[in-house]
């Protein structure tokens, strides 16, 4: 399946948001995602289901100001 | 409790929460993690700023970074920086809701790149959304009054103007208008955010009755992060504490400090 996962394209297994985070090797880390700009909320993962085209963000702590 | 001279009820309390630390500190531009937790300890802050990026899969990074905060004890502040429609700032503000685990959002919807001015109309519609979800907003914004108003609407109850553009390092450049919102929200907790260059700089601000200062480049990007930390601690602390004492008001004429009466020669 093709989805665009942080603005690239990607070619994944993943049918599910928690299975996409495992096989990009997020599984460990503390993460928020988010589909076609919706949140999700990590509890909700494994039910949100992903299609061709889906637009996947995957966010992580960071510096801020 | 750190260190700092203050009153004892003297407490900056936002959204119910007591901090004793007037200075808010952002995590960005240090030269490293050893640098940035010593400066944010040099600094006595209780609230640092951080964010949500993207990053690669394994990576591990911002897990790293994140593991530093908890180590601090500090308060974090998380923000929605580079957001840039009311959509984008609401769901960030959700994920980092969770990531961080805080109600707290310093929300910030740019409206333009060459200034990073805040768009005010969709920070004014991010707020309302998010605070009927739960979220403690705390907006940066302009000194407009109008604004200001719509944002304590919506369900504000702090509000942060700039003092200058993010990262200019110009210090308070509308003093008038600073000067006028702190009249006319005379009980609101008002932080002046982004803009500030050097500790004299937030000393005006506090001098003016301004409740706190949130910096980052400043510190970040001095020649000595650390020591300007501390020097910040300290012009927060002074200024405060002159505000509290009521600073005498400047006339247009010179007025003798010395005694008049008894002046030899006359």
């Amino acid at each position: 399946m093709n989805i665009r996962v942080n603005g690239i394209d990607c070619d994944v297994k993943a049918s599910d948001l928690e299975g996409l985070l495992a096989e990009l090797d997020y599984a460990d880390q503390t993460v928020a995602t988010a589909l076609n700009r919706n949140f999700v909320r990590k509890k909700d993962r494994a039910e949100a289901k992903l299609n061709d085209g889906d637009e996947v963000e995957i966010l992580t702590p960071r510096q801020g100001g | 409790m750190k260190d700092i001279a203050r009153a004892p009820d003297d407490a900056l309390e936002v959204y119910g929460t007591k901090l004793a630390s007037r200075l808010f500190v952002g995590t960005s531009m240090y030269d490293s993690p050893a640098i940035l937790a010593d400066a944010v300890r040099a600094s006595a802050c209780d609230v640092v700023t951080v964010s949500l990026r993207r990053e690669a899969g394994g990576s591990r990074a911002g897990n790293s970074f994140w593991d530093l905060i908890k180590s601090m004890n500090v308060r974090v502040l998380p923000n929605t920086a580079g957001c840039k429609t009311v959509k984008e700032a609401v769901t960030t503000a959700q994920m980092a809701r969770e990531v961080f685990d805080t109600p707290w959002i310093k929300l910030e919807v740019i409206g333009e790149d060459d200034t990073l001015q805040p768009d005010v109309f969709g920070l004014v519609e991010a707020a309302r959304i998010l605070s009927e979800d739960g979220f403690e907003v705390f907006p940066y914004t302009t000194e407009d009054l109008v604004v200001a108003e719509k944002l304590l609407g919506a369900g504000c109850k702090v509000l942060m103007p700039w003092g200058a553009p993010i990262g200019s390092g110009r210090g308070l450049n509308n003093v008038f208008g600073l000067k006028a919102m702190r009249a006319h929200f005379p009980d609101v907790p008002l932080v002046v955010d982004a803009g500030i260059g050097a500790p004299s700089h937030a000393a005006q601000a506090l001098e003016m009755g301004y409740d706190a200062v949130l910096l980052n480049t400043a510190i970040a990007k001095a020649g000595d992060a650390v020591a300007m930390a501390h020097a910040f601690k300290l012009a927060v602390t002074a200024g405060r504490e002159a505000y509290l004492a009521t600073p005498m008001e400047p006339r247009d004429m010179a007025a003798p400090s010395t005694p008049v009466f008894g002046v030899a020669f006359r």
